[in-house]
């Protein structure tokens, strides 16, 4: 009697999820609820009825808007930067150009309270390039707005490089080709050719950046503080809301979530879809 | 406007070195097997290929020659060229396409796009104007394609497998088109394709290319007629022999005999269409002189005939009307007796 029943049960199990054997069902399931979980939490304790008064105070106002500015402003910066880069990793024929990439992509496995102290290292008024900088003209990055954008682009620019770098290795060359032979020469292929095919992969590398740039905290806080008005943003907000008033941290945490949600829905076709 | 070019380069394990001259108006067509490295010649014409060595001369002006360092950037050659799969560029419109090489090559905007508007009527694309690639279909498309090659007024004009993509109802209408427009083109054409029939119809010189080396070069109708290898014949539908002649005998290399219309002495190729042979159960008395017994190794429907692949001493393809190869019989490995008359088989100096 055993032997047909194993034998259906092994035929049905390539159709469907019900062939799921339990060895990798349950611990599964224990990741869904991991991940789930506190993101049901954040919804079941939010203060729906008093939301609209807790976002709209002076204080959470202006930590909007300096979020949304700058991570705007970082993005700006990482396309005007990040795609040609992306370009030169993609498609020139330099050396070293493995190392390039494994260098510009530091910053995304790098902890951002490190990338903060790097940068306070490097453009801090006492900084490797601050200093002369500082006696040189009197500017000085850290604790200013600026100071938040570049925490910011630091982190989120890899995001947008690798995206890009990804749409152009993708992409079909021969376009560029045939550009070519219709007497276009590199510039002009690149700005009306090889950007408009690759102009989703580029949309999907500023949301994804926008998006890491809108959430940073830890890169931010270490070099550019924590001054309402001028550097803190929504994420450092809501860390200072929590010991003061966990219902504002409730409730603008619900705004990053619905930022998080409608980023995922920007990129659903490309990263989701995947089967 | 007459291209004349030696184009050596190394691709993969493929060593290529095609010479090839085209004079203004003519189009030569590069014909050959897929990999005999068709493409990679019209890509070093183009400029997107380095040849390692050769020269490439354009009315005298040097694109390529390696020997003295000159090398002519691809946007800087007065050419246009039409490819495989067109690649229209999608994100433009019809008009916009066709006005890309214009504004590249320096024209304003409004210039552009009244010589491209143009090229829109001319192609009988005026409903697709402002069409996106996606949306044409691919006779149209290929239109478009060729409307881009031409607006800049090239003096070269490169075409690769043009007609490929197409299915086969579309490509008899757009042949046709395409060898009128050939037609009005003053400069010098160089069309790649590995189908003999676009071949033929439209280019006045066809260079045959296998494994990287020119093999035959000839108008169409010498080409067709006096095949000088296996791949041409079977192109064309001869079986091509070899031999040395001997007045109107030819002794073939593998021993055995055929006579022919025409005496000759000296090595020559035999070509005989397969119409003009034919096949018997038994052996058959009378005219023929040419009479061979063979095996059937295979049967194909060709148009409204069988074509017969046939093995024996002398290797032979035979066209069969259905009816004739049910009465034989014809089925792999029955034995046949296969004749030729004399007047039917062509010989010339191999």
């Amino acid at each position: 009697m055993n032997a047909p029943v194993s034998v259906r049960q092994s035929r049905s199990q390539p159709d469907g999820a019900t062939g799921v054997p339990a060895i990798l069902l349950i611990p599964a399931a224990i990741a869904v609820a991991f991940l789930v979980l506190p993101l049901a939490a954040l919804l079941v304790r939010a203060p729906w009825s008093t939301l609209g008064s807790l976002l709209s105070t002076p204080e959470v106002r202006d930590a909007l808007r300096l979020s949304v500015v700058s991570a705007s402003l970082a993005t700006l910066i990482s396309l005007v930067v990040g795609v040609p880069l992306a370009w030169v990793l993609a498609r020139s024929q330099i050396r070293g150009r493995g190392v390039l990439r494994a260098l510009v992509t530091v910053p995304l496995v790098l902890p951002p309270v490190v990338g903060g102290v790097a940068l306070l290292l490097a453009l801090g008024r006492r900084g490797v390039l601050g200093e002369p900088l500082y006696s040189a003209t009197g500017v000085s990055f850290p604790f200013t707005t600026t100071a938040v954008v570049l925490a910011q682009t630091f982190v989120a620019m890899p995001f947008l490089i690798i995206s890009v770098e990804g749409s152009l290795r993708a992409a079909d060359r021969r376009y560029e080709d045939a550009a070519a032979t219709l007497g276009a020469g590199r510039a002009m292929t690149f700005r009306r050719v090889t950007l408009p095919l690759i102009a989703p992969g580029v949309a999907a590398g500023a949301v994804l950046c926008w998006a890491r740039a809108l959430g940073e905290f830890g890169a931010t806080i270490t070099f550019a503080g924590n001054f309402p008005g001028t550097t803190r943003t929504m994420t450092l907000q809501v860390y200072l809301a929590l010991e003061t008033d966990p219902d504002a941290a409730i409730a603008l945490s619900l705004v990053l979530l619905a930022v998080s949600i409608l980023t995922l829905g920007l990129l659903r076709d490309r990263w989701l879809m995947r089967t | 406007m007459s291209l004349s070019a030696h184009v050596v380069i190394q691709r993969g394990s493929l060593g290529v070195d095609v010479a090839l001259e085209v004079k203004p108006g003519e189009v030569l067509a590069l014909l050959g097997p897929n990999g005999a490295g068709k493409s990679t010649v019209l890509r070093v014409l183009a400029g997107l290929a380095r040849p390692h060595a050769g020269l490439v001369r354009l009315d005298g002006q040097s694109l390529d020659d390696p020997a003295a360092g000159i090398r002519l950037a691809p946007h800087r050659r007065p050419i246009g060229m039409v490819f495989q799969d067109h690649l229209l560029f999608p994100h433009l419109s019809t008009v916009d396409n066709i006005a890309f090489g214009l504004r590249a090559r320096g024209s304003s905007r409004a210039a552009a796009h009244t010589v491209a508007a143009r090229w829109v009527a001319r192609m009988h694309l005026s409903e697709h104007s402002s069409a996106k690639p996606r949306s044409l279909s691919g006779g149209q498309a290929q239109r478009v394609a060729l409307a881009r090659a031409l607006a800049g007024d090239p003096r070269l004009l490169l075409l690769d497998e043009p007609l490929s993509a197409l299915d086969a109802r579309t490509k008899l209408d757009v042949r046709a088109d395409l060898r009128h427009h050939l037609g009005d083109f003053a400069g010098a054409t160089v069309l790649v394709t590995h189908d003999p029939v676009d071949a033929m119809a439209l280019a006045d010189q066809l260079v045959v290319v296998e494994r990287g080396r020119v093999v035959q070069v000839g108008t169409p109708v010498e080409v067709s007629r006096r095949p000088r290898t296996d791949y041409v014949a079977r192109l064309v539908g001869l079986s091509l022999l070899s031999g040395t002649a001997h007045g109107r005998a030819v002794l073939l290399d593998n021993g055995a005999s055929v006579q022919v219309a025409e005496a000759s002495n000296g090595p020559v190729f035999v070509a005989i269409r397969p119409a003009s042979v034919g096949l018997y159960r038994s052996r058959p008395d009378g005219s023929p002189r040419n009479v061979w017994p063979a095996t059937v190794a295979g049967v194909t429907p060709y148009g409204e005939t069988l074509r017969v692949d046939l093995e024996g001493e002398v290797p032979l393809t035979a066209d069969v009307s259905p009816e004739a190869a049910a009465e034989l019989d014809l089925v792999l490995g029955a034995g046949v007796w296969a004749s030729v008359k004399a007047s039917e088989v062509a010989a010339y100096p191999a």
